[in-house]
């Protein structure tokens, strides 16, 4: 009797239990089911939802890579700043991946173990199958938070996020906020000391800090960002192409701009992540920069003002800093919780990008507003899709009309 | 008004076991079957008792909402069963067939000089009336409206479907019968779309207007058509007709004989040599379906094709409206990692790690698996790929799940049949039963609204 055949036994022994979800959980991770058609269609595509998640765990495989080397790094670099004349030969090292992994993995760890937890909690009392959402949310997750935050608070925030952003409201399909922003925005007010600065983007910079105040006689290490740079009007350090192929400080996963555009590519090759979101929203972040630049240009602004040094930067360059392109890639392309119609994608994209930057530029004391951009329009989705269907209404109406008249 | 429609919208899904164009005459069904399901919202009223004698195209029941509108047996002789389901709902009517059918003669009726109420009480009494339908609701025919228009399909680009052009070679003149009648009994105008190839027998009809029709499936479907001809408005009914029940309301019109012989197609994987069949409408399946040979044991058999068929088992019998018997393999049984592997052997619209994008030629063998479990609509965008129409699949979908009848009226529900969502239903990831959904909301709407 083979594998296939036990577990078959099984699946008709557990039928109706409590406990079926959990196990089919496991079972269809194993096999895809035996499930037939009845009517309707006899035959179906050969998509489901496990696949489609799948392909945007794959996409994010590559930034994890990244981030886990990053994180060794960026550690080896604040000891030893020689090592950031040679990023390239100095990143893809043996001492870095120990140290990445060593910091990154527990993270994956504790965002899968304790977000699957709370789903199948919520599928054995509810139920139901357990979705397939989470898988994809567990992964983002240690991939927009800093290096060193406590296992303990990523924790806590994500039962918050699975319970309060998704599963009172019915789970995977039924949530109005994304997830994995929801436990990011929990992070932020919560635990507001451990999500911005200048210490938190650099492993070990913390604990640095703590010796320091207890009086030994070590130096200070620092990551700061760029957006941090700007924010408070400092030099940046960094060239434009080390932004761009990531070797700088920030969150696990968003640093690599280049991994993210390969990831952009696969999810709009793949036809999982919506192209028209991804553009829009890149749309409108250079014209909210174009419009900064403007100002500073016309003078309405002087150099002695706080929000000078971030409306300063050349408009373009605001795609490179930050993580707006990792939020428009893998956050506002959620389809759950972005506009639902082809046109509302456009302008929820646009808002987003938009909206970001504002909020990037005259919030300098957390200079990042990519996810409550994305969390606000979140809420707005489902308006800007009810005004794309007047249209349609309108227009069906309108077909009436013509003729009676 | 443009009269050639292009679809750019849509899948054609190519499948293996597509009918070779010779056509054999499937030996006499010993038993034929009439299911009141395949008239929707119908609730018969029995005429002939069971042990009675029949005349092919003597009246078996009527309509319990409408007493004029009469079904027609298929054939002669007795009616031997009448089963019933749960409150007594007549699931089948079974008839034992005599070995040579005698006709009951309802008299030939000259069309060109007849007018409306002539034709319609002479297509009611005699059984004809079922084959045409209308839209809203997708119900049959209330014979007491007057339609705007009505429609035809005379071009099938759903998989492996019946080949109209092959099927209703020869039979001109009675197409030509049933299209003036229909003709007089409309305000507007019939609409016929046909294939742009031009061997189309519906091609030279007069009394109507000829539309060519290319493009992906659901081209061929007629509610496409009816959407890019004139869309149906609240408060108008349009009819729509199956070009193979012309044939049968046109010889009712020529020779006054109900004859209810179809030429339909057994396709599907699992045939050996699909090929098409002379049979009648209720004839038992396994007359042609063993005739021809089968691949394998464990088979579905489809009465329809393969999106918007119906499940039998090969001893029942052809529904009153299929002119396509589909076998394909049942997908009964588990796949290791099939959610995650590349897959060669299957139809996808993504491409997510799904390949049927780099050989649009391909013809696959699907069976009958879901290929993934049922779960809650996450994925949006992709329905609109494939569905021509102006209207908002995933949106009217959910308006029904949550019935919401005005939502539903301000989105087109007038407009739309279930087998229009037979191919988002097909690619759904989720595995939604949209059909279902729809059917469910145009019987609410029906019940609520009227």
């Amino acid at each position: 009797m083979g594998l296939k055949q036990k577990l078959h036994t099984l699946k008709e022994k557990y039928k109706g239990t409590k406990m079926a979800p959990a196990f089919n959980a496991l079972h269809t991770f194993l096999y895809l089911p035996n499930e037939t058609t009845h009517n309707g269609t006899h035959i179906k595509a050969a998509d489901d939802l496990k696949r489609t998640m799948n392909v945007v765990i794959m996409a994010l495989v590559p930034c994890l890579i990244f981030g886990i080397f990053n994180a060794g790094y960026q550690h080896y670099a604040a000891l030893d700043e020689t090592l950031r004349l040679a990023p390239v030969a100095n990143f893809f090292t043996w001492d870095n991946f120990i140290m990445g992994c060593w910091t990154v993995l527990p993270l994956v760890l504790v965002s899968y173990g304790v977000g699957l937890a709370v789903e199948f909690v919520f599928a054995v009392i509810k139920g139901h199958e357990v979705e397939e959402g989470y898988l994809v949310t567990g992964m983002l997750v240690p991939l927009i938070v800093p290096i060193d935050i406590p296992l303990w608070m990523l924790a806590v925030a994500v039962i918050f996020g699975v319970v309060i952003g998704k599963e009172v409201f019915g789970g995977t399909g039924m949530n109005i906020l994304n997830p994995a922003l929801t436990i990011r925005a929990f992070l932020f007010f919560a635990y507001p000391t451990w999500m911005s600065g200048d210490k938190v983007w650099v492993h070990g910079a913390v604990d640095r800090q703590k010796e320091i105040m207890a009086g030994a006689d070590v130096d200070a290490i620092s990551g700061e960002t760029i957006l941090g740079s700007y924010a408070q009007n400092n030099s940046v350090v960094y060239d434009y192409w080390d932004m761009f192929w990531g070797f700088i400080p920030g969150s696990v996963g968003e640093t690599s701009k280049l991994l993210i555009i390969v990831g952009a590519l696969i999810l709009i090759f793949t036809k999982i992540g919506s192209w028209r979101i991804i553009f829009s929203t890149l749309v409108g972040a250079l014209t909210m920069g174009l419009i900064f630049n403007g100002v500073v240009s016309a003078g309405w602004i002087g150099e002695s003002s706080k929000f000078f040094g971030l409306m300063n930067v050349p408009f373009w360059q605001h795609l490179i800093i930050g993580s707006i392109l990792f939020g428009a890639v893998y956050m506002a392309t959620d389809p759950v919780t972005a506009s639902q119609t082809n046109k509302g994608k456009w302008i929820y994209g646009f808002l987003i990008g938009f909206i970001s930057i504002l909020i990037r530029v005259f919030n300098p004391a957390y200079p990042e507003g990519v996810f409550l951009a994305i969390l606000l329009m979140n809420v707005f989705a489902p308006t800007i899709d009810h005004y794309v269907l007047q249209g349609n209404i309108k227009r069906r109406a309108k077909r009436l009309k013509v003729k009676t008249a | 008004m443009s009269k050639d429609i292009k679809i750019k919208k849509g899948l054609t899904i190519k499948l293996k076991g597509e009918a070779e164009k010779t056509l054999s005459k499937a030996p006499r069904s010993r038993t034929f079957a009439i299911r009141p399901a395949d008239f929707h919202l119908i609730t018969p009223k029995m005429v002939v008792k069971e042990g009675g004698k029949l005349q092919a195209g003597e009246t078996i029941f009527y309509s319990k909402d409408n007493e004029d509108i009469k079904f027609a047996s298929p054939v002669s002789g007795t009616l031997t069963a009448i089963e019933r389901g749960a409150k007594r709902v007549i699931t089948r009517l079974l008839i034992e067939a005599d070995p040579q059918d005698t006709f009951k003669d309802a008299g030939v009726l000259n069309v060109e000089t007849s007018d409306a109420e002539t034709i319609k009480k002479h297509l009611l009494d005699n059984g004809c009336w079922p084959f045409i339908k209308q839209r809203p609701y997708h119900v049959v025919a209330n014979p007491e409206v007057t339609p705007r228009d009505i429609f035809i399909s005379g071009y099938t680009t759903a998989p492996l479907a019946a080949d109209l052009d092959f099927t209703l070679k020869g039979k001109e003149a009675e197409l030509q019968a049933a299209v003036t009648a229909l003709s007089k009994m409309t305000s507007g105008a019939v609409h016929i779309g046909i294939c742009n190839d031009g061997s189309s027998p519906l091609k030279g009809v007069k009394d109507a207007v000829v539309h060519t029709v290319k493009g992906k499936h659901p081209a061929g479907n007629v509610g496409t058509q009816i959407a890019m001809i004139a869309p149906v408005n609240k408060g108008e009914t349009v009819w729509t007709v199956a070009a193979q029940d012309l044939v049968i309301i046109g010889e009712l019109l020529l020779t006054g004989k109900f004859n209810a012989e179809r030429i339909i197609a057994l396709v599907g994987s699992s045939v050996k040599t699909p090929k098409y069949y002379t049979t009648k409408i209720g004839a038992e399946v396994s007359t042609f379906v063993y005739d021809s040979g089968l691949n394998e044991e464990n088979v579905r058999v489809i009465s329809g094709d393969v999106l918007t068929g119906t499940q039998i088992s090969p001893k029942q019998h052809l529904g009153y409206y299929d002119n396509t018997v589909t076998v394909i393999p049942e997908g009964d049984d588990y796949e290791f990692f099939g959610w995650n592997k590349p897959i060669f052997n299957k139809i996808s619209n993504s491409r997510a790690l799904t390949f049927s994008w780099m050989t649009p030629n391909k013809k696959f063998e699907l069976d009958t698996n879901t290929n993934g479990e049922h779960r809650a609509f996450v994925v949006t965008g992709s329905y609109e790929e494939v569905f021509p129409l102006d209207i908002y699949p995933l949106q009217i979908l959910k308006a029904c799940m949550v019935q919401d009848l005005d939502a539903m009226e301000a989105l087109g529900m007038y407009e739309v049949a279930p087998e229009d969502f037979a191919l988002t239903e097909f690619i759904c990831v989720s595995k939604q039963p949209h059909q279902q959904i729809i059917r469910n909301g145009l019987d609410l709407m029906y019940k609520e609204i009227g």
